[in-house]
C-alpha cells in the first residue's frame, strides 16, 4: 500500500492542476483564456496554480505581446507528461485494488 | 487519502477533459438534418432543371449553388450554436477552428476543382466530385469532432465513386449523399446524444 501512497503526485492532488494538466498532455499548447473558459476559473486561481505546475518544471509558460495585450501560452514538458502518465498509473492500480 | 470513488471521479473528469479539449462535441444533429433537408430541396430544383437546363445561365446556377451552400452551412451552425449555449460550454474552442480548418481545405480544393469542370464542360462530373471531396473532408476533420463523422464520410467517398462510373445516376446520387444520408446521420445522432 505503501507504494501506491508514494505514486501520487503532490502536485496533481488539486483538481485544478490535475485538470490543467489533462487538457495539456492532449493538446500541443493552449492559452490562458482557452483554459480558464474550459475549467471556469478566475484569473488568478488558473495563474496560481500554473505557476504551482511550473515550479515543479511540468509545464512551461511562454508569454509575449499580441499588440497592447500579452497572450499567455502553456505547454506540456516531457518531465509534465511522465509525471502524469505515472499518477494515472498509480490511479489506476488503486482502483485495481480496491475491488 | 482520498477514497476510491474520489479517483474514479478525477479519471473520469481527466477523461472528459482531454476529450472536451481536443473534440468539437457540439455538433448537434439537427444540423445534419437540416443540412439534409436543404440538400433534398436543391436535388429537386435541380431535377427539375437539369430537364432545361439551357434555360438559365452559368451565373444563376452559381448563385443557387452559393445560396445552398449558405443556407444548409448556416443551419448548422445556428443549431450547433444553439447547443452549445444550452449545454453552457464555449463554441469557438481551439477543437472548432480545427474542425473548421481541417474541413474547409479540402472543401475549397474540391470547389475550385468543380469550377474547373465548369470551365472545360465536364458538367457530369461535378456531382460525384462535389461527394468525392466532402467525403474527404468529413474525412480529415473528423479526429475534431464527433468519430460517427467517419462513417458518414465514407458513405460519401463511396455515393462519389458511383457517380463518376455511372454518371447517369450522379445527380440522384448526389441527393442520397447530401440529402438523405444527412437527415439519416442527424437523426441517428439526435437519438443518440440529445434525447
Amino acid at each position: 500500500m505503501t507504494t501506491i501512497v508514494e505514486n501520487f503526485n503532490r502536485a496533481f492532488e488539486n483538481r485544478i492542476r490535475l485538470a490543467v494538466m489533462s487538457i495539456l498532455v492532449v493538446n500541443d499548447s493552449a492559452d490562458f483564456n482557452t483554459l480558464k473558459e474550459m475549467l471556469k476559473l478566475t484569473d488568478g486561481n488558473l495563474a496560481t496554480h500554473a505557476a504551482t505546475l511550473e515550479k515543479n518544471k511540468y509545464i512551461r509558460i511562454e508569454k509575449r505581446f499580441v499588440g497592447k495585450k500579452t497572450l499567455t501560452t502553456y505547454f506540456a514538458t516531457p518531465a509534465g507528461r511522465r509525471a502524469f502518465a505515472e499518477h494515472l498509473d498509480a490511479l489506476e492500480k488503486l482502483i485495481r485494488r480496491s475491488k | 487519502m482520498n477514497s476510491v470513488d474520489e479517483r474514479l471521479n478525477d479519471l473520469s473528469e481527466i477523461r472528459s477533459l482531454m476529450e472536451h479539449s481536443t473534440k468539437f462535441l457540439s455538433l448537434s444533429g439537427l444540423s445534419g438534418v437540416s443540412a439534409g433537408t436543404v440538400g433534398i430541396a436543391a436535388y429537386f430544383i435541380a431535377r427539375q432543371e437539369m430537364a432545361h437546363p439551357w434555360e438559365r445561365t452559368l451565373a444563376e446556377y452559381s448563385l443557387q449553388a452559393v445560396v445552398t451552400l449558405i443556407l444548409a452551412l448556416g443551419l448548422a451552425v445556428y443549431f450547433s450554436t444553439k447547443m452549445a449555449l444550452k449545454k453552457k460550454i464555449p463554441i469557438w474552442t481551439p477543437a472548432a477552428k480545427h474542425l473548421v480548418i481541417s474541413l474547409s481545405v479540402p472543401l475549397a480544393a474540391g470547389g475550385g476543382f468543380c469550377y474547373a469542370l465548369v470551365l472545360h464542360d465536364l458538367y457530369w462530373f461535378i456531382a460525384p466530385s462535389m461527394l468525392l471531396f466532402y467525403g474527404l473532408a468529413l474525412l480529415n476533420s473528423s479526429k475534431y469532432t464527433l468519430k460517427e463523422i467517419r462513417a458518414l464520410g465514407y458513405c460519401q467517398l463511396l455515393l462519389g465513386l458511383c457517380g463518376s462510373y455511372w454518371p447517369d445516376f450522379g445527380l440522384l446520387l448526389w441527393g442520397v449523399g447530401f440529402g438523405l444520408l444527412h437527415i439519416v446521420y442527424g437523426a441517428a445522432m439526435y437519438l443518440k446524444y440529445e434525447k
